[in-house]
């Protein structure tokens, strides 16, 4: 599915310094029941973020206006558990562009590069500066920068650069997804299968 | 070059390398289920493309289905419409459907297995973290996101680097009372729930070796919980011989064929891991989980951790302990409990049901516990029958359900209502996940039977004879 292209992106940020969050808090799995990719965004963190009457948990930072902005930077081991896509589309929905922390399941991972949510993964130590200068100030600004692959908190200029594969990082770049690249190879694949046994 | 398991088998299905990037990678299975599928058959119809090898595709509905009269229309709306659009769209791409009263439908990694659609040495993925599970047979098998669904559909490979590898050996047997389920959570246990994150696990030891195909598959399909891909255990006898005249196995020359192929499926003498784990076989006894992820787990006559021993964020522990309602330092056995689930993709099969079956033989329910036992497949559930195990299960006071995945994610009518404590044989505590405020205490089939009949957290240790 096209997504818009990532370039770069200077933003405030929304903090979450919870660890091991799982893709069960991203999306609740009995909002998992549409046939069409729309309005996950609604449900992003629903049990954390409504009561059981629906009415609006005011501690949780997704209710506090204090906060804002197209990247989330969630805690150690952001995403592990089920494989379900829908926790990047609602990720993406809700109007998030990119997430940071200092480690990600794999799945999730791929689950948002595939759908042009990019997870940037920092240090331990960069990730608690990113914290830090939120609580100090809500709408300190984070650049992220693809081309160069750097991270920068614009309040102190503290950089790190972060990792991702040359293939992906173009696949971003342009909105190119790896169904266009596989279909153009089709014939390769086509003569592949032939030789497989079972 | 001296290769493991995992470089053989991933090797052998690459149709090309990117640059600089993912290996294409062909899948030989693809196992679809009615929630991480229609937005993939979507962009199919998008593209205006055909399923590339429906023969290659197996449809079975079990995320959202009941568990009671499934012979009744289903009551959610919403579940019945992703159910009738997976049918509709396994009809569009003449894909085999098994969906809700098909005599073959189940738990679609107890399915695949069961009629021999998992075969060792095989690519297989399915839009569940759990397919892991059919790592077992030695086959590679990892859960996927609906955009490579659709990249499956569409061209039966997936763009995917290739991850390292890791063995996690076990040196010696465990003791009395300790199940495959038990294994795997005491692994998980030392690991946390991302120590093998970006790795490929092969378990290797007596203790893997001796399992039967249902224990390897408990422990390949909690892989994931401890952040893996996937995990695998090398073909052998045990392997060939449950594989062997399955619906869909190889059959005649194609057999033998197979097996040739199949007995070279080991992890060579020499080859290197990216990684190695040891662990000792005597440590391992009935496990508990206290927390809200699967690495939050004890021996079941240990004590919860206090707050300066938990690794990690101490706020996050802190949060976690309060949403289960738990104290540092707690004790586990004695805990009071509501609910029992048997069931899910890791402890849904026969064996499950017969360790169960082992311990409340002779014993009542208590009065104050709901019990769900829900079997993996329509399969399973007349083993259970057949074998004499639903005599037993009636007359102890439980009752038998129809198959499906049912309260390990509570997409169903099954959910654990908040604030009420669940030992569950499924493979999630998270918060939530068996249903909103439940609290999941995750362990073997043997714990569940044992605190099924006592009312407490019970080691079943202390009910075998």
């Amino acid at each position: 599915m096209a997504y818009d292209k990532f370039t770069t992106l200077s933003s405030s940020v929304v903090p979450l310094p919870i660890e091991n969050v799982d893709t069960d808090q991203i999306i609740p799995a009995r909002f998992l029941k549409a046939t069409e990719r729309k309005g996950f965004g609604d449900n992003l963190f629903r049990d954390w973020r409504y009561n059981q009457d629906n009415s609006p948990k005011t501690d949780f930072v997704l209710n506090d206006s204090t906060y804002s902005g197209k990247i989330l930077v969630g805690g150690k081991n952001f995403g592990s558990g089920s494989s379900r896509e829908h926790a990047a589309w609602a990720i993406y929905d809700y109007g998030f562009r990119c997430v940071i922390s200092s480690f990600f399941a794999d799945i999730f991972k791929n689950n948002c590069l595939n759908i042009g949510v990019l997870p940037v993964q920092v240090s331990e130590g960069f990730l608690q500066s990113i914290f830090d200068a939120v609580k100090k100030d809500p709408k300190a600004q984070v650049t992220v920068d693809l081309a160069a692959q750097t991270v920068t908190l614009d309040s102190t200029g503290e950089q790190e650069n972060f990792d991702i594969s040359a293939y992906k990082k173009q696949n971003l770049q342009n909105g190119f997804d790896d169904i266009d690249y596989l279909l153009n190879i089709k014939s390769s694949i086509e003569g592949f299968a032939q030789t497989r046994p079972f | 070059m001296k290769k493991t398991l995992f470089d053989k088998v991933w090797d052998a299905h690459v149709v090309s390398s990117v640059p600089e990037g993912p290996d294409v990678l062909f899948i030989d299975r693809h196992m679809v289920h009615e929630v991480t599928s229609p937005v993939a058959f979507l962009g199919l119809k998008n593209r205006g493309i055909k399923v590339l090898y429906p023969e290659r595709t197996f449809a079975t509905a079990d995320h959202n289905t009941p568990t009671m009269n499934q012979h009744l229309p289903v009551a959610d709306a919403l579940s019945a419409n992703q159910l009738s659009a997976l049918e509709r769209n396994a009809a569009e791409h003449g894909i085999s459907y098994w969906g809700l009263g098909h005599e073959k439908n189940g738990i679609v990694h107890v399915v695949g297995p069961e009629y021999g659609i998992t075969l060792p040495g095989a690519t297989i993925v399915c839009g569940d973290s759990h397919t892991s599970t059919h790592g077992a047979f030695g086959a590679i098998a990892f859960g996927i996101g609906t955009s490579e669904v659709e990249m499956v559909l569409s061209t039966q490979c997936i763009m995917q680097p290739k991850p390292k590898s890791m063995r996690i050996h076990i040196e010696g047997m465990p003791g009395k009372g300790v199940t495959p389920k038990d294994v795997a959570l005491f692994i998980i246990s030392k690991l946390s729930t991302s120590g093998a994150t970006g790795h490929f696990v092969e378990y290797t030891g007596e203790v893997f070796e001796k399992m039967s195909m249902e224990g390897r598959m408990t422990v390949c399909n909690l892989s994931i919980e401890m952040g893996a891909r996937g995990g695998m255990i090398a073909p052998d006898q045990t392997t060939f011989d449950y594989v062997q005249g399955r619906e869909f196995a190889p059959k005649g020359a194609e057999w033998e064929s197979a097996m040739t192929y199949w007995s070279t499926l080991h992890t060579d003498e020499g080859a290197q891991y990216d990684k190695e784990i040891v662990l000792k076989g005597a440590e391992i006894e009935p496990m508990i989980t206290y927390g809200t992820n699967p690495g939050m787990g004890t021996g079941i006559s240990g004590s919860i951790p206090s707050l300066e021993q938990a690794e990690g964020s101490k706020e996050s522990y802190k949060k976690s302990l309060d949403y289960m309602g738990f104290n540092e330092k707690d004790q586990l056995l004695g805990k009071k409990v509501d609910y029992v689930f048997l069931g899910s993709c890791t402890n849904g099969r026969i064996e499950d049901f017969r360790a169960f079956t082992e311990i409340v033989k002779g014993r009542k329910k208590a009065d104050h516990i709901t019990a769900w036992l829900v079997p993996g497949s329509h399969k399973v559930r007349q083993a259970i029958i057949d074998e004499g195990l639903h005599a037993i299960l009636t007359e102890a006071g439980f009752e038998l359900r129809e198959p499906g995945c049912s309260a390990c994610l509570a997409m169903n009518e099954d959910k654990i209502p908040a604030g009420k404590v669940a030992v569950s044989t499924s493979n999630r505590n998270f918060e939530g996940r068996q249903g909103p405020g439940a609290r999941t205490m995750l362990a073997s089939p043997t714990v569940a039977a044992a605190t099924a009949v006592t009312g407490v957290v019970t080691d079943p240790r202390t009910l075998i004879d």
